[in-house]
Protein backbone atom coordinates (compact mmCIF):
# COMPACT_ATOMS: atom_id res chain seq x y z
CA UNK A 1 0.00 0.00 0.00
CA UNK A 2 1.35 3.38 -0.98
CA UNK A 3 1.74 6.15 1.57
CA UNK A 4 0.19 9.59 1.17
CA UNK A 5 3.62 10.98 0.23
CA UNK A 6 4.07 8.38 -2.49
CA UNK A 7 0.64 9.03 -3.89
CA UNK A 8 1.28 12.77 -3.87
CA UNK A 9 4.44 12.17 -5.88
CA UNK A 10 2.49 10.10 -8.37
CA UNK A 11 -0.06 12.86 -8.87
CA UNK A 12 2.68 15.47 -9.20
CA UNK A 13 4.40 13.39 -11.89
CA UNK A 14 1.16 13.01 -13.79
CA UNK A 15 0.50 16.74 -13.75
CA UNK A 16 4.07 17.47 -14.83
CA UNK A 17 3.35 15.73 -18.13
CA UNK A 18 1.08 18.58 -19.18
CA UNK A 19 2.45 21.99 -20.11
CA UNK A 20 -0.83 23.63 -20.92
CA UNK A 21 -3.40 24.32 -18.23
CA UNK A 22 -6.22 23.40 -20.59
CA UNK A 23 -4.70 19.88 -20.71
CA UNK A 24 -4.50 19.78 -16.93
CA UNK A 25 -8.16 20.71 -16.73
CA UNK A 26 -8.92 18.08 -19.30
CA UNK A 27 -7.21 15.60 -17.03
CA UNK A 28 -9.23 16.80 -14.03
CA UNK A 29 -12.41 16.33 -16.07
CA UNK A 30 -11.37 12.77 -16.91
CA UNK A 31 -10.61 12.12 -13.23
CA UNK A 32 -14.04 13.50 -12.37
CA UNK A 33 -15.73 11.21 -14.87
CA UNK A 34 -13.94 8.16 -13.48
CA UNK A 35 -14.69 8.86 -9.81
CA UNK A 36 -16.62 5.99 -8.18
CA UNK A 37 -20.18 7.20 -7.70
CA UNK A 38 -21.20 7.92 -4.13
CA UNK A 39 -24.14 6.04 -2.61
CA UNK A 40 -27.23 8.16 -3.34
CA UNK A 41 -28.27 8.07 0.32
CA UNK A 42 -25.29 10.32 1.07
CA UNK A 43 -26.25 12.98 -1.46
CA UNK A 44 -28.08 14.96 1.20
CA UNK A 45 -27.70 18.28 2.97
CA UNK A 46 -25.92 16.49 5.81
CA UNK A 47 -22.99 15.45 3.62
CA UNK A 48 -22.77 18.68 1.64
CA UNK A 49 -19.54 20.65 2.06
CA UNK A 50 -20.27 24.27 2.88
CA UNK A 51 -18.57 27.08 1.04
CA UNK A 52 -18.29 25.57 -2.44
CA UNK A 53 -19.94 27.30 -5.39
CA UNK A 54 -20.67 23.87 -6.85
CA UNK A 55 -22.27 21.25 -4.64
CA UNK A 56 -19.92 18.64 -3.18
CA UNK A 57 -21.03 15.66 -1.11
CA UNK A 58 -18.42 13.82 0.94
CA UNK A 59 -18.81 10.63 2.94
CA UNK A 60 -16.28 8.59 4.93
CA UNK A 61 -16.22 5.04 6.24
CA UNK A 62 -13.80 3.48 8.68
CA UNK A 63 -12.63 0.02 7.61
CA UNK A 64 -9.76 -2.02 9.03
CA UNK A 65 -8.09 0.98 10.58
CA UNK A 66 -8.35 3.07 7.42
CA UNK A 67 -10.58 5.90 6.30
CA UNK A 68 -12.34 5.34 2.99
CA UNK A 69 -13.80 8.40 1.31
CA UNK A 70 -16.45 8.68 -1.35
CA UNK A 71 -17.71 11.89 -2.94
CA UNK A 72 -19.62 13.49 -5.76
CA UNK A 73 -20.20 16.95 -7.22
CA UNK A 74 -22.59 18.49 -9.72
CA UNK A 75 -19.63 20.23 -11.41
CA UNK A 76 -17.18 17.99 -13.23
CA UNK A 77 -13.96 19.95 -12.60
CA UNK A 78 -14.83 20.13 -8.91
CA UNK A 79 -15.47 16.39 -9.04
CA UNK A 80 -12.03 15.95 -10.61
CA UNK A 81 -10.43 17.92 -7.81
CA UNK A 82 -12.22 15.90 -5.16
CA UNK A 83 -11.21 12.70 -7.01
CA UNK A 84 -7.61 13.86 -6.75
CA UNK A 85 -7.96 14.35 -2.99
CA UNK A 86 -9.62 10.95 -2.61
CA UNK A 87 -6.82 9.29 -4.55
CA UNK A 88 -4.27 10.72 -2.15
CA UNK A 89 -6.12 10.51 1.16
CA UNK A 90 -8.50 7.59 0.89
CA UNK A 91 -7.61 4.20 2.35
CA UNK A 92 -5.12 5.67 4.80
CA UNK A 93 -4.87 5.56 8.59
CA UNK A 94 -6.58 8.53 10.30
CA UNK A 95 -3.35 9.86 11.81
CA UNK A 96 -1.66 10.01 8.39
CA UNK A 97 -4.59 11.95 6.97
CA UNK A 98 -4.50 14.37 9.89
CA UNK A 99 -0.75 14.86 9.41
CA UNK A 100 -0.83 15.26 5.60
CA UNK A 101 0.42 18.74 4.63
CA UNK A 102 -1.13 18.50 1.15
CA UNK A 103 1.55 20.73 -0.34
CA UNK A 104 1.36 18.81 -3.63
CA UNK A 105 -1.63 21.04 -4.42
CA UNK A 106 0.75 23.97 -4.55
CA UNK A 107 3.41 21.92 -6.33
CA UNK A 108 1.09 21.05 -9.21
CA UNK A 109 0.04 24.70 -9.31
CA UNK A 110 -3.59 23.89 -8.68
CA UNK A 111 -4.22 26.48 -6.01
CA UNK A 112 -2.92 29.43 -7.99
CA UNK A 113 -5.03 28.35 -10.96
CA UNK A 114 -8.24 28.22 -8.99
CA UNK A 115 -10.49 31.18 -8.44
CA UNK A 116 -10.81 32.48 -4.89
CA UNK A 117 -14.14 30.72 -4.32
CA UNK A 118 -12.90 27.46 -5.77
CA UNK A 119 -9.73 27.66 -3.71
CA UNK A 120 -11.83 28.17 -0.57
CA UNK A 121 -13.93 25.21 -1.63
CA UNK A 122 -10.79 23.10 -1.97
CA UNK A 123 -9.66 24.06 1.53
CA UNK A 124 -13.11 23.21 2.89
CA UNK A 125 -12.92 19.78 1.23
CA UNK A 126 -9.53 19.05 2.81
CA UNK A 127 -10.72 20.33 6.18
CA UNK A 128 -13.78 18.09 6.03
CA UNK A 129 -11.65 15.05 5.14
CA UNK A 130 -9.35 15.76 8.07
CA UNK A 131 -12.32 16.22 10.38
CA UNK A 132 -13.58 12.78 9.42
CA UNK A 133 -10.14 11.33 10.12
CA UNK A 134 -10.04 13.11 13.46
CA UNK A 135 -13.46 11.72 14.42
CA UNK A 136 -12.41 8.16 13.52
CA UNK A 137 -9.14 8.63 15.41
CA UNK A 138 -11.07 9.64 18.53
CA UNK A 139 -13.47 6.67 18.39
CA UNK A 140 -10.46 4.41 18.03
CA UNK A 141 -8.90 5.65 21.26
CA UNK B 1 -10.48 55.32 -40.68
CA UNK B 2 -10.68 53.75 -37.27
CA UNK B 3 -13.90 51.96 -36.48
CA UNK B 4 -16.22 52.90 -33.61
CA UNK B 5 -14.77 50.25 -31.27
CA UNK B 6 -11.15 50.82 -32.32
CA UNK B 7 -11.47 54.45 -31.26
CA UNK B 8 -12.99 53.45 -27.96
CA UNK B 9 -10.63 50.57 -27.20
CA UNK B 10 -7.60 52.84 -27.60
CA UNK B 11 -8.80 54.75 -24.54
CA UNK B 12 -8.85 51.71 -22.23
CA UNK B 13 -5.34 50.62 -21.16
CA UNK B 14 -6.48 47.36 -19.54
CA UNK B 15 -7.98 46.07 -22.79
CA UNK B 16 -4.50 45.74 -24.21
CA UNK B 17 -3.18 43.28 -21.67
CA UNK B 18 -3.20 39.51 -21.91
CA UNK B 19 -4.73 36.99 -19.50
CA UNK B 20 -3.41 33.42 -19.35
CA UNK B 21 -1.37 34.19 -22.48
CA UNK B 22 -4.46 35.17 -24.46
CA UNK B 23 -5.63 38.67 -25.34
CA UNK B 24 -8.17 39.71 -22.70
CA UNK B 25 -11.81 39.42 -23.74
CA UNK B 26 -13.73 41.25 -21.07
CA UNK B 27 -17.38 40.25 -20.90
CA UNK B 28 -18.07 40.94 -17.22
CA UNK B 29 -19.28 44.48 -17.67
CA UNK B 30 -22.46 44.03 -15.66
CA UNK B 31 -20.22 43.43 -12.64
CA UNK B 32 -18.00 46.40 -13.39
CA UNK B 33 -16.80 48.09 -16.57
CA UNK B 34 -13.21 48.99 -17.36
CA UNK B 35 -12.08 52.60 -17.05
CA UNK B 36 -10.84 54.87 -19.83
CA UNK B 37 -7.54 56.72 -19.48
CA UNK B 38 -9.32 60.06 -18.98
CA UNK B 39 -11.08 58.75 -15.85
CA UNK B 40 -7.78 57.49 -14.45
CA UNK B 41 -6.18 60.80 -15.31
CA UNK B 42 -9.01 62.71 -13.62
CA UNK B 43 -8.41 60.79 -10.37
CA UNK B 44 -4.69 61.38 -10.57
CA UNK B 45 -5.12 65.05 -11.32
CA UNK B 46 -7.50 65.54 -8.41
CA UNK B 47 -5.01 64.14 -5.94
CA UNK B 48 -2.02 65.78 -7.67
CA UNK B 49 -3.48 69.27 -8.10
CA UNK B 50 -6.81 69.80 -6.33
CA UNK B 51 -7.01 67.60 -3.23
CA UNK B 52 -8.63 69.32 -0.29
CA UNK B 53 -11.57 68.81 2.01
CA UNK B 54 -14.65 70.45 0.64
CA UNK B 55 -17.33 72.82 1.97
CA UNK B 56 -15.34 73.92 4.99
CA UNK B 57 -11.88 75.18 4.18
CA UNK B 58 -11.12 78.88 4.00
CA UNK B 59 -8.46 78.43 1.36
CA UNK B 60 -7.95 78.26 -2.37
CA UNK B 61 -7.78 74.46 -2.80
CA UNK B 62 -10.85 73.88 -0.69
CA UNK B 63 -12.81 76.36 -2.79
CA UNK B 64 -11.60 74.65 -5.96
CA UNK B 65 -12.48 71.15 -4.73
CA UNK B 66 -15.88 72.31 -3.49
CA UNK B 67 -16.57 73.98 -6.81
CA UNK B 68 -15.59 70.84 -8.75
CA UNK B 69 -17.68 68.59 -6.51
CA UNK B 70 -20.79 70.75 -6.81
CA UNK B 71 -20.26 71.09 -10.54
CA UNK B 72 -20.23 67.28 -10.74
CA UNK B 73 -23.61 67.28 -9.00
CA UNK B 74 -24.81 69.49 -11.82
CA UNK B 75 -23.41 67.09 -14.42
CA UNK B 76 -25.46 64.27 -12.89
CA UNK B 77 -28.50 66.49 -12.61
CA UNK B 78 -28.40 66.96 -16.36
CA UNK B 79 -27.30 63.35 -17.04
CA UNK B 80 -30.61 62.05 -15.67
CA UNK B 81 -32.53 65.31 -16.14
CA UNK B 82 -33.39 65.92 -12.49
CA UNK B 83 -35.41 69.06 -11.73
CA UNK B 84 -33.13 70.25 -8.92
CA UNK B 85 -29.42 70.24 -8.20
CA UNK B 86 -30.08 69.19 -4.57
CA UNK B 87 -32.00 66.10 -5.66
CA UNK B 88 -28.69 64.44 -6.49
CA UNK B 89 -27.18 62.68 -3.46
CA UNK B 90 -23.73 61.16 -3.82
CA UNK B 91 -23.37 57.70 -2.30
CA UNK B 92 -20.88 54.83 -2.45
CA UNK B 93 -22.99 53.19 -5.12
CA UNK B 94 -26.45 51.86 -5.90
CA UNK B 95 -26.38 49.53 -2.89
CA UNK B 96 -25.80 52.36 -0.45
CA UNK B 97 -28.45 54.44 -2.22
CA UNK B 98 -31.06 51.71 -1.74
CA UNK B 99 -29.99 51.23 1.87
CA UNK B 100 -30.37 54.96 2.44
CA UNK B 101 -33.96 54.95 1.19
CA UNK B 102 -34.79 51.66 2.93
CA UNK B 103 -33.56 53.15 6.20
CA UNK B 104 -34.78 56.73 6.01
CA UNK B 105 -37.98 56.38 4.03
CA UNK B 106 -39.12 53.37 6.02
CA UNK B 107 -38.30 55.00 9.35
CA UNK B 108 -40.72 57.76 8.49
CA UNK B 109 -43.36 56.09 6.37
CA UNK B 110 -43.45 52.35 7.06
CA UNK B 111 -45.66 51.00 9.87
CA UNK B 112 -46.79 47.59 11.10
CA UNK B 113 -49.01 45.84 8.57
CA UNK B 114 -47.75 47.89 5.60
CA UNK B 115 -46.31 46.35 2.46
CA UNK B 116 -43.32 46.97 0.20
CA UNK B 117 -43.45 45.60 -3.31
CA UNK B 118 -40.42 44.33 -5.19
CA UNK B 119 -40.05 41.91 -8.12
CA UNK B 120 -38.73 38.36 -8.44
CA UNK B 121 -35.86 39.53 -10.67
CA UNK B 122 -34.18 41.88 -8.20
CA UNK B 123 -30.51 41.92 -7.32
CA UNK B 124 -29.91 41.03 -3.65
CA UNK B 125 -29.20 44.75 -3.10
CA UNK B 126 -32.81 45.50 -3.90
CA UNK B 127 -34.15 42.65 -1.78
CA UNK B 128 -32.23 42.48 1.49
CA UNK B 129 -32.49 46.17 2.56
CA UNK B 130 -36.28 45.93 2.19
CA UNK B 131 -36.39 42.63 4.01
CA UNK B 132 -34.54 44.20 6.93
CA UNK B 133 -36.76 47.31 6.88
CA UNK B 134 -39.91 45.16 6.78
CA UNK B 135 -38.60 43.13 9.71
CA UNK B 136 -37.78 46.24 11.71
CA UNK B 137 -41.19 47.82 11.09
CA UNK B 138 -43.30 44.62 11.13
CA UNK B 139 -44.28 45.16 7.51
CA UNK B 140 -44.52 42.59 4.69
CA UNK B 141 -42.36 42.23 1.58
CA UNK B 142 -44.41 41.27 -1.49
CA UNK B 143 -42.87 39.96 -4.68
CA UNK B 144 -44.17 40.46 -8.23
CA UNK B 145 -43.68 37.13 -10.07
CA UNK B 146 -41.82 36.68 -13.36
CA UNK B 147 -42.56 34.41 -16.32
CA UNK B 148 -40.42 31.91 -18.26
CA UNK B 149 -39.09 34.65 -20.53
CA UNK B 150 -37.81 36.52 -17.51
CA UNK B 151 -40.36 39.30 -17.78
CA UNK B 152 -42.67 40.56 -15.06
CA UNK B 153 -45.83 38.46 -15.15
CA UNK B 154 -48.41 40.56 -16.97
CA UNK B 155 -51.31 41.86 -14.87
CA UNK B 156 -49.88 40.55 -11.60
CA UNK B 157 -48.33 43.88 -10.64
CA UNK B 158 -51.36 46.15 -10.64
CA UNK B 159 -53.35 43.65 -8.61
CA UNK B 160 -50.65 43.63 -5.98
CA UNK B 161 -50.72 47.42 -5.53
CA UNK B 162 -52.96 47.82 -2.51
CA UNK B 163 -53.88 50.25 0.21
CA UNK B 164 -51.12 48.86 2.38
CA UNK B 165 -48.40 49.30 -0.27
CA UNK B 166 -46.04 52.05 0.88
CA UNK B 167 -43.35 51.75 -1.79
CA UNK B 168 -42.52 49.89 -4.98
CA UNK B 169 -38.81 49.10 -5.53
CA UNK B 170 -37.97 47.61 -8.89
CA UNK B 171 -35.04 47.26 -11.21
CA UNK B 172 -34.87 49.12 -14.52
CA UNK B 173 -32.76 46.37 -16.12
CA UNK B 174 -32.25 42.90 -14.64
CA UNK B 175 -28.58 42.13 -13.97
CA UNK B 176 -29.09 38.39 -14.36
CA UNK B 177 -31.45 38.37 -17.35
CA UNK B 178 -31.01 41.66 -19.19
CA UNK B 179 -34.75 42.32 -19.18
CA UNK B 180 -35.70 45.99 -19.52
CA UNK B 181 -38.77 46.55 -17.35
CA UNK B 182 -41.54 48.91 -18.47
CA UNK B 183 -40.74 51.21 -15.57
CA UNK B 184 -42.67 54.21 -16.88
CA UNK B 185 -45.91 52.21 -16.85
CA UNK B 186 -45.00 50.67 -13.49
CA UNK B 187 -44.49 54.13 -12.00
CA UNK B 188 -47.69 55.53 -13.52
CA UNK B 189 -49.76 52.65 -12.11
CA UNK B 190 -48.30 53.14 -8.62
CA UNK B 191 -48.82 56.90 -8.75
CA UNK B 192 -52.50 56.40 -9.49
CA UNK B 193 -52.64 55.07 -5.94
CA UNK B 194 -50.18 57.66 -4.60
CA UNK B 195 -47.47 55.05 -4.03
CA UNK B 196 -43.88 56.19 -4.59
CA UNK B 197 -41.48 54.12 -6.70
CA UNK B 198 -37.73 53.50 -6.43
CA UNK B 199 -35.94 52.37 -9.58
CA UNK B 200 -32.66 50.47 -9.31
CA UNK B 201 -30.83 51.78 -12.36
CA UNK B 202 -27.45 50.11 -11.77
CA UNK B 203 -27.71 48.11 -14.99
CA UNK B 204 -29.64 50.72 -16.95
CA UNK B 205 -27.65 53.94 -16.59
CA UNK B 206 -24.62 52.60 -18.53
CA UNK B 207 -26.75 51.45 -21.45
CA UNK B 208 -29.93 53.46 -21.90
CA UNK B 209 -30.62 57.18 -21.55
CA UNK B 210 -32.36 57.93 -18.24
CA UNK B 211 -34.76 60.82 -17.78
CA UNK B 212 -36.12 60.88 -14.24
CA UNK B 213 -38.65 63.62 -14.91
CA UNK B 214 -40.07 61.75 -17.86
CA UNK B 215 -40.16 58.49 -15.89
CA UNK B 216 -41.56 60.44 -12.94
CA UNK B 217 -39.85 58.01 -10.52
CA UNK B 218 -39.54 59.08 -6.89
CA UNK B 219 -36.09 57.58 -6.41
CA UNK B 220 -33.49 56.41 -8.93
CA UNK B 221 -30.03 55.05 -8.20
CA UNK B 222 -26.93 53.83 -9.98
CA UNK B 223 -23.23 53.09 -9.49
CA UNK B 224 -20.39 54.89 -11.23
CA UNK B 225 -18.18 51.82 -11.58
CA UNK B 226 -20.66 50.06 -13.86
CA UNK B 227 -20.50 53.00 -16.28
CA UNK B 228 -16.75 53.45 -16.82
CA UNK B 229 -16.23 55.35 -13.56
CA UNK B 230 -14.20 54.39 -10.50
CA UNK B 231 -15.45 52.12 -7.74
CA UNK B 232 -16.83 53.75 -4.63
CA UNK B 233 -19.12 56.44 -6.02
CA UNK B 234 -22.74 56.37 -7.04
CA UNK B 235 -25.88 58.47 -7.18
CA UNK B 236 -29.21 58.54 -5.44
CA UNK B 237 -31.77 60.74 -7.09
CA UNK B 238 -34.80 61.52 -4.96
CA UNK B 239 -37.67 63.90 -5.46
CA UNK B 240 -37.22 66.91 -3.24
CA UNK B 241 -40.59 66.42 -1.53
CA UNK B 242 -39.62 62.93 -0.36
CA UNK B 243 -36.03 63.69 0.56
CA UNK B 244 -37.14 66.69 2.64
CA UNK B 245 -39.49 64.54 4.68
CA UNK B 246 -36.99 61.75 5.29
CA UNK B 247 -34.71 61.72 8.35
CA UNK B 248 -30.92 61.53 7.80
CA UNK B 249 -29.35 58.14 7.10
CA UNK B 250 -25.92 58.56 8.67
CA UNK B 251 -24.85 61.38 10.93
CA UNK B 252 -21.66 63.29 11.55
CA UNK B 253 -19.99 66.25 9.91
CA UNK B 254 -21.42 68.14 6.94
CA UNK B 255 -25.00 66.90 7.47
CA UNK B 256 -25.59 69.31 10.34
CA UNK B 257 -26.57 72.95 10.55
CA UNK B 258 -26.08 73.44 14.25
CA UNK B 259 -24.89 71.08 16.95
CA UNK B 260 -25.63 71.56 20.64
CA UNK B 261 -25.40 68.84 23.23
CA UNK B 262 -29.14 69.26 23.80
CA UNK B 263 -30.14 69.08 20.14
CA UNK B 264 -28.77 69.06 16.61
CA UNK B 265 -30.33 70.80 13.62
CA UNK B 266 -29.79 69.08 10.31
CA UNK B 267 -28.48 70.65 7.17
CA UNK B 268 -30.61 71.09 4.08
CA UNK B 269 -30.58 68.96 0.92
CA UNK B 270 -28.42 67.41 -0.39
CA UNK B 271 -25.98 67.72 2.54
CA UNK B 272 -28.44 66.19 5.02
CA UNK B 273 -27.71 62.83 3.36
CA UNK B 274 -23.97 63.24 2.87
CA UNK B 275 -22.47 62.79 6.32
CA UNK B 276 -18.71 62.93 6.66
CA UNK B 277 -16.03 63.75 4.11
CA UNK B 278 -17.39 62.65 0.75
CA UNK B 279 -15.53 60.62 -1.85
CA UNK B 280 -14.62 63.66 -3.91
CA UNK B 281 -12.04 62.02 -6.18
CA UNK B 282 -14.30 59.18 -7.25
CA UNK B 283 -17.26 61.50 -7.76
CA UNK B 284 -15.06 63.57 -10.10
CA UNK B 285 -13.88 60.38 -11.80
CA UNK B 286 -17.49 59.33 -12.22
CA UNK B 287 -18.26 62.74 -13.72
CA UNK B 288 -15.44 62.22 -16.21
CA UNK B 289 -17.01 58.86 -17.11
CA UNK B 290 -20.25 60.66 -17.93
CA UNK B 291 -18.26 63.00 -20.19
CA UNK B 292 -16.75 59.92 -21.85
CA UNK B 293 -20.26 58.56 -22.49
CA UNK B 294 -21.39 61.92 -23.84
CA UNK B 295 -18.40 62.29 -26.12
CA UNK B 296 -18.79 58.74 -27.42
CA UNK B 297 -22.51 59.26 -27.89
CA UNK B 298 -25.07 57.49 -25.69
CA UNK B 299 -27.20 56.55 -28.69
CA UNK B 300 -24.24 55.16 -30.61
CA UNK B 301 -23.24 53.09 -27.54
CA UNK B 302 -26.79 51.75 -27.16
CA UNK B 303 -26.97 50.84 -30.87
CA UNK B 304 -23.60 49.10 -30.74
CA UNK B 305 -24.50 47.13 -27.62
CA UNK B 306 -27.86 46.08 -29.04
CA UNK B 307 -26.06 44.89 -32.13
CA UNK B 308 -23.60 42.86 -30.03
CA UNK B 309 -26.44 41.34 -28.02
CA UNK B 310 -28.27 40.30 -31.17
CA UNK B 311 -25.12 38.88 -32.76
CA UNK B 312 -24.19 36.91 -29.63
CA UNK B 313 -27.75 35.66 -29.10
CA UNK B 314 -27.84 34.33 -32.67
CA UNK B 315 -24.47 32.65 -32.24
CA UNK B 316 -25.45 30.99 -28.98
CA UNK B 317 -28.74 29.77 -30.38
CA UNK B 318 -26.69 27.87 -32.95
CA UNK B 319 -24.45 26.33 -30.26
CA UNK B 320 -25.39 22.80 -29.24
CA UNK B 321 -27.17 22.21 -25.93
CA UNK B 322 -27.19 25.86 -24.93
CA UNK B 323 -30.15 27.09 -22.92
CA UNK B 324 -30.69 30.85 -22.86
CA UNK B 325 -32.00 32.22 -19.56
CA UNK B 326 -33.92 35.45 -20.05
CA UNK B 327 -35.53 35.77 -23.43
CA UNK B 328 -37.55 38.93 -22.89
CA UNK B 329 -38.58 40.91 -25.95
CA UNK B 330 -37.03 44.04 -24.53
CA UNK B 331 -33.45 43.36 -23.44
CA UNK B 332 -30.10 45.06 -23.15
CA UNK B 333 -26.44 44.08 -22.89
CA UNK B 334 -26.78 40.92 -20.77
CA UNK B 335 -26.79 37.39 -22.10
CA UNK B 336 -27.28 34.63 -19.55
CA UNK B 337 -27.08 30.99 -20.56
CA UNK B 338 -25.89 27.56 -19.58
CA UNK B 339 -25.06 24.27 -21.19
CA UNK B 340 -27.66 21.66 -20.35
CA UNK B 341 -25.04 19.21 -19.11
CA UNK B 342 -22.11 21.36 -17.98
CA UNK B 343 -22.03 23.19 -14.67
CA UNK B 344 -21.73 26.93 -15.38
CA UNK B 345 -18.87 27.08 -12.94
CA UNK B 346 -16.86 24.52 -14.96
CA UNK B 347 -17.52 26.39 -18.19
CA UNK B 348 -16.53 29.71 -16.60
CA UNK B 349 -13.26 28.24 -15.30
CA UNK B 350 -12.26 27.05 -18.75
CA UNK B 351 -13.31 30.27 -20.47
CA UNK B 352 -11.07 32.12 -18.03
CA UNK B 353 -8.15 29.91 -19.02
CA UNK B 354 -8.76 31.02 -22.59
CA UNK B 355 -8.65 34.68 -21.57
CA UNK B 356 -12.41 35.26 -21.61
CA UNK B 357 -13.81 36.96 -18.52
CA UNK B 358 -17.42 36.08 -17.80
CA UNK B 359 -19.33 35.77 -14.60
CA UNK B 360 -20.74 32.46 -13.47
CA UNK B 361 -23.09 31.71 -10.62
CA UNK B 362 -26.25 33.29 -9.33
CA UNK B 363 -25.19 36.92 -10.02
CA UNK B 364 -26.51 38.06 -6.63
CA UNK B 365 -29.99 37.10 -7.78
CA UNK B 366 -30.56 33.71 -6.17
CA UNK B 367 -34.36 33.89 -6.41
CA UNK B 368 -34.03 34.17 -10.20
CA UNK B 369 -31.94 30.98 -10.34
CA UNK B 370 -34.43 29.22 -8.04
CA UNK B 371 -37.25 30.24 -10.37
CA UNK B 372 -35.49 28.65 -13.36
CA UNK B 373 -34.34 25.74 -11.15
CA UNK B 374 -30.71 26.08 -12.21
CA UNK B 375 -27.50 26.32 -10.16
CA UNK B 376 -26.52 29.50 -11.96
CA UNK B 377 -25.70 30.78 -15.41
CA UNK B 378 -22.77 31.93 -17.48
CA UNK B 379 -23.32 35.63 -17.93
CA UNK B 380 -21.84 37.59 -20.79
CA UNK B 381 -22.40 41.33 -20.53
CA UNK B 382 -21.36 43.97 -23.01
CA UNK B 383 -19.94 47.47 -22.98
CA UNK B 384 -19.12 50.02 -25.64
CA UNK B 385 -15.64 48.56 -26.27
CA UNK B 386 -16.67 44.97 -27.00
CA UNK B 387 -16.42 43.71 -30.56
CA UNK B 388 -17.97 41.12 -32.86
CA UNK B 389 -14.58 39.41 -33.05
CA UNK B 390 -14.65 38.92 -29.28
CA UNK B 391 -18.02 37.22 -29.60
CA UNK B 392 -16.53 34.96 -32.29
CA UNK B 393 -13.73 34.13 -29.85
CA UNK B 394 -16.33 33.31 -27.20
CA UNK B 395 -18.23 31.05 -29.59
CA UNK B 396 -15.03 29.18 -30.48
CA UNK B 397 -14.09 28.86 -26.83
CA UNK B 398 -17.55 27.48 -26.01
CA UNK B 399 -17.19 24.87 -28.74
CA UNK B 400 -13.87 23.85 -27.22
CA UNK B 401 -15.45 23.60 -23.74
CA UNK B 402 -18.29 21.54 -25.21
CA UNK B 403 -15.79 19.07 -26.68
CA UNK B 404 -13.88 18.69 -23.41
CA UNK B 405 -17.02 17.47 -21.67
CA UNK B 406 -18.10 14.98 -24.31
Amino acid sequence: MKTIREKEQLVTNEFDRFDDWMDKYNYLIELGKSLQPIDDTYKTEQFLIKGCQARVWLHADYRDGKVVFSADSDALITKGIVALLIRVLSDQPPQDIIDADMDFIDRIGLREHLSQTRSNGLLNMIRQMKLYALAFQKTKQ
Amino acid sequence: MATFTEKIRKQFPILHRTVNDNPLVYFDNAATTQKPERVLERLRNYYAQENSNIHRGAHYLSHKATEAYEKARGTFQSFINARHHHEIIFTRGATEAINLVAHSFCKKFLSAGDEILISAMEHHSNIVPWQIACNDHKATLKVIPINEQGELAPNAYEQMLGEKTKLVAITHVSNALGTINPVKEIIAAAHKKNIPVLIDGAQAAPHIPVNVQDLDCDFYCFSGHKMYGPMGAGVLYGKEEWLNQMPPYQSGGEMIKEVRFEETFFNELPYKFEAGTPNVADVLGMEEAVRFIRDTGPDAIARHEDDLLQYATDKLKKTEKVRLIGTATNKTSVLSFLFEDIHPYDAGTLLDKMGIAVRTGHHCAQPVMDFFQIPGTIRVSFAAYNTHEEIDALANALTRVRKMFE
